[in-house]
């Protein structure tokens, strides 16, 4: 198969960037996006160019680190797939294909199709865990989880953290990412001590970081690679609500670790 | 070189706590003034980071990739394993040891795998306590599945995606001590050295992967969790970025090497399709517990699976295993399915393929029932391979998959360099020869929640803390030697790059020190190494600079590592003379074709001091000693 590349090029955060175009040929239809464009990097490499930069690691749609919008879409044409998990004989033979990082201002270019997304670990940082140390636990079977309880915090938890939810609104909101984390723990036993204070300071966090507000265009369902529902944004704003109506509960304050 | 693995005296299940009663801690007031620098954030990393820092010491943590929830533990699908007994069906801490060994072929120290299973209850508790939602039964209660190579049900799982649950729990401990202050956490940063003075571990070197700086870091203690080292082989399950640079570079500058020719490859990924595939996709384990495999009878059968009758299949785990059947373990596993690929039966375009077979799993238990059960691997399988497993079996081959050597380390999990520790899959850890499904993450998160945080206080308290800064000299020797590596790789005048040579290397390592290995083939790779090494440094291209986010050139670090740490896995493979667990010497096989264990002479571990690239390196032994488990030959046949 062959394919015209309309690739955006950028040597760092404060370069302009433009579109540079690249032609791969031979490329067989079970080959996946990335390895396309590794061949194509190698290529460029042998040729005395520079190779494209882009952030990938497990190649199979868990680690969240691939991140391209393919023709205008984050992760490309194909629902519930990674960028990482797309193959080429998802496109036409001759077709031309653009490729470009995710857009939004609180995901800065590192280089060309790499973006630093550290605005997500922030937001988990502000609130995403369970005051816990390591140390002996009570049995789990002494805290029953209905079973659909559990399946619906794993649907949420189940997020990995790719950010192509922000790159898919039109608005650049945080929404989908913020809210299946802030439901997976709000559903559960372990998560209710700090249930209201959680989503109070996750929420802040994420208007800090300079993400856009939610508009339900509902893209970042469409092009969320886990599927993640756009339910769990209704489940954070009924948590935030539920969380401003019931009276401050600061009285045990912050635990102090020794 | 000092090879005291400092293990408790008294009855192997009295060692641990006997242990935590007569070693040296940090007092709380204390703690706050060491330092220590923890390099990975997988489960190792992230559940050492989180644990130690909450205890109130001050922690560095470092990654390459830009979050620490993306380390590679975050792929582990199938599950972790607890001595729980939920299931009462006879598990218990005894018998975890007891497969653990087993599995490992009696090539671990008894006394760590023995912690090993009685740690691993409480990780089930942490995890939960944490809010990892692991799969429940109807009545609330935590469910189990099987694994190979073992009699109970004990494995725990979150659908197949244990690891990324099991990592989002110990990175959520650990984003709580980034927010607290406690742990400074430095993402997209390298080490590329580690710095000794008057040979302790004093700190480490990292480049900045974003902006290219170089810089230095002092600590009181260096714990490396940096994963393990299977990409040697280019094409494996492991994520690419994976090396073994960390580990290698704290080789080179002491720190014993144990066991590096034991990697097990697992049987069950999707075969490898073209030249340009970058990573082998495993398919979990758990398929085994469904999924019956086979190949044709006839070679070289063309016929779809489905025009094959019953008669004329070959269900060869079932019939040359009958008591655990699809189940025996992933070394026995991987070789079966080589031996009948040798043999012409294998399947698909390459020949390199058996069937796992999911058409009676369904018929019996219901589509339904195996769809909750593996529909996620389902549709991974048919994404990669468009192929639907629901209708037509799917096809799967081994691949390189886990290391089970890594740094030496002693009960305390102190390397031979004092002052730096492995936990993880960087250590030589537990598994022997051979690692049972669902032991790894156990093994990280038992050595990272409940062991070093312990462990190291018995050297810190025998140090003062903040006795030397980064402005010492050592460290800024270090750096120079990190600029002129790196200058070096950029101005190298070749243009081939850096993946053709990682193929090359890949391929010369699958074929002689893979599945099966033999002195013959070894000796011929221990001489294409050192010249695939050299034609590498003369003809390969790093393009780019050094003060930028470079790729290539990260690649290129890696791979030299890798370039060198080849030679010294071929060199172990070749001295261990005998066959055991994922080392299987073609010269030593039972008539079965089993592994043929040499007992008499090889019941040691094999720890490698580095003499200089391409120097012949020094064979040290630890003794293994085996007083609660009598040595046994492994049989999964009856
Ligand atoms: C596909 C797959 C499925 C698996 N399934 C299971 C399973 O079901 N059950 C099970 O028990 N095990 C499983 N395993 C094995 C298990 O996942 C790993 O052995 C384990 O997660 C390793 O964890 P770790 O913390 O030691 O290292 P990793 O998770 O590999 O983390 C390494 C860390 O070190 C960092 N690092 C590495 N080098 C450097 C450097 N030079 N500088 C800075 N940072 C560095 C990385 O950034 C990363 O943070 C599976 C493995 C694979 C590949
Ligand atoms: S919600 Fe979906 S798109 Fe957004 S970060 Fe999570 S997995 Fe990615
Ligand atoms: S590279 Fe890990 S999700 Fe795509």
């Amino acid at each position: 198969m062959k394919f015209t590349l309309e690739i955006w090029r950028q040597e760092n955060g404060e370069d302009a960037g433009s579109f540079s175009s690249h032609e791969v040929d031979d490329v067989s239809p079970d080959t996946s996006f990335l390895e396309m464009l590794d061949i194509l990097n190698e290529k460029l490499t042998e040729s005395g160019g520079e190779p494209i930069a882009f952030d990938s690691d497990c190649r199979e749609g868990i680690c969240g680190m691939c991140s391209l919008v393919i023709n205008g879409e984050a992760h490309g044409p194909k629902r519930a797939t990674t960028t990482c998990q797309l193959y080429m004989r998802h496109f036409p033979d001759g077709a031309s294909i653009t490729v470009e990082p995710w857009r939004s201002g609180a995901f800065p270019v590192v280089r060309d199709l790499a973006v630093d997304r550290s605005a997500f670990d922030r937001i988990m940082r502000a609130g995403g865990y369970v005051t816990v140390h390591s140390g002996p636990k009570p049995d789990p079977n002494d805290v029953p989880v209905n079973p659909e309880i559990s399946e619906k915090a794993l649907d949420a938890s189940t997020c990995i953290g790719c950010g192509a939810c922000v790159a898919a609104c039109p608005n650049g909101a945080a929404m989908l990412y913020t809210a299946a984390k802030v439901s997976h723990l709000s559903l559960l036993p372990q998560g209710q001590p700090e249930r209201q204070e959680r989503v109070q300071k996750m929420v802040a966090q994420m208007e800090e970081e300079g993400f856009g507000s939610c508009r339900n265009y509902g893209e970042c369902e469409a092009q969320c690679p886990k599927s993640i529902s756009i339910d769990f944004i209704g489940h954070m704003n009924r948590e935030l609500l539920r969380a401003t109506v019931i009276e401050p509960t600061d009285l045990r304050g912050e635990m102090k670790t020794q | 070189m000092d090879l005291d693995a400092k293990i408790p005296e008294g009855p192997i299940a009295d060692k641990w706590t006997r242990h935590i009663d007569e070693i040296r801690l940090v007092g709380p007031r204390n703690r706050p003034h060491y330092r220590v620098i923890i390099v990975g954030s997988g489960l190792a990393g992230a559940s050492a980071a989180s644990s130690m820092a909450a205890m109130g010491y001050k922690v560095d943590c470092f990654c390459f990739q830009d979050s620490p929830r993306r380390a590679h533990s975050i792929a582990a699908q199938g599950g972790i394993n607890a001595a729980k007994n939920y299931r009462n069906d006879g598990d218990s801490v005894h018998r975890l040891f007891y497969d653990t060994q087993k599995g490992g072929d009696y090539r671990s120290r008894e006394a760590n795998v023995w912690r090993l299973a009685q740690l691993s209850t409480a990780i089930i508790d942490q995890a939960a306590a944490q809010g990892v939602p692991f799969a429940r039964e109807y009545g609330g209660m935590l469910a189990n599945r099987s694994f190979g190579g073992v009699l109970v049900e004990r494995t725990f799982y979150c659908r197949g995606e244990t690891g990324q649950q099991l990592l989002l729990g110990a990175n959520s401990a650990l984003a709580k001590e980034i927010a607290a202050g406690h742990v400074n956490m430095h993402t997209r940063t390298e080490l590329l050295d580690v710095v000794v003075v008057d040979g302790r571990a004093r700190g480490i070197v990292v480049r900045d992967l974003v902006t290219g700086a170089i810089s230095s870091h002092a600590a009181d203690a260096v714990v490396l969790a940096s994963g393990g080292y299977t990409n040697v082989f280019n094409l494996s399950t492991n994520a690419r970025g994976c090396n073994v640079t960390a580990t290698w570079r704290a080789h080179k500058r002491g720190a014993g090497f144990a066991n590096p020719c034991y990697v097990q490859i697992h049987p069950t990924a999707i075969p490898a399709a073209g030249e340009h595939q970058s990573k082998l996709t495993l398919m979990s384990e758990s398929l085994r517990n469904d999924g019956r495999i086979w190949v044709p009878k006839k070679a070289n059968d063309e016929r779809k699976p489905s025009e094959i009758p019953e008669e004329e299949r070959y269900y060869y785990l079932e019939e040359r295993y009958p008591r655990f059947g699809n189940l025996v373990p992933r070394d026995v596993a991987s070789r079966n399915a080589k031996d009948v690929c040798d043999k012409g039966m294998g399947v698909g375009p390459t020949g390199q393929g058996v069937y796992l077979d999911f058409r009676d799993a369904i018929s019996e238990k219901g589509a339904d029932v195996i769809e909750t059960r593996y529909g996620n691997l389902f549709d991974m399988y048919e994404r990669i391979a468009s192929d639907n497993p629901r209708k037509t079996p799917m096809r799967i081959y081994p691949a390189p998959h886990y290391a089970m050597g890594g740094l030496w380390v002693d009960y305390n999990l102190m390397t031979t360099m004092p002052g730096l520790f492995a936990i993880g899959e960087a250590n030589f850890s537990d598994h022997g020869a051979n690692r049972l499904g669902a032991s790894s993450m156990m093994q990280c998160l038992a050595d990272g929640y409940f062991v070093i945080p312990i462990t190291i206080g018995d050297y810190l308290s025998r140090h003062p803390a903040g006795e030397i800064a980064s402005d010492h000299s050592a460290f800024r020797d270090a750096e120079r030697e990190v600029h002129e590596k790196t200058e070096r790789l950029l101005s190298i005048p070749g243009n081939r790059p850096v993946e053709a040579f990682h193929r090359e290397l890949g391929k010369l390592m699958i074929d002689e020190c893979g599945i099966s290995r033999n002195a013959e083939g070894l000796k011929d790779a221990l001489k294409k190494i050192p010249e695939l090494r050299e034609r590498f440094w003369r003809e390969v291209r790093v393009p780019g600079s050094g003060e930028q986010f470079n790729q290539s050139l990260e690649h290129a670090g890696r791979l030299a590592d890798f370039l060198e740490f080849a030679e010294l896995m071929c060199h172990d493979a070749l001295d261990r003379d005998e066959s055991c667990g994922c080392h299987f010497r073609e010269e030593h096989e039972t008539e079965d074709g089993e592994t043929l264990r040499n007992d008499e002479d090889f019941a040691f571990v094999s720890v490698w001091e580095h003499q200089g690239v391409g120097q012949q390196p020094i064979r040290h032994k630890e003794p293994l000693e085996f007083e609660a488990l009598p040595l046994a030959q492994r049989n999964y046949k009856t």
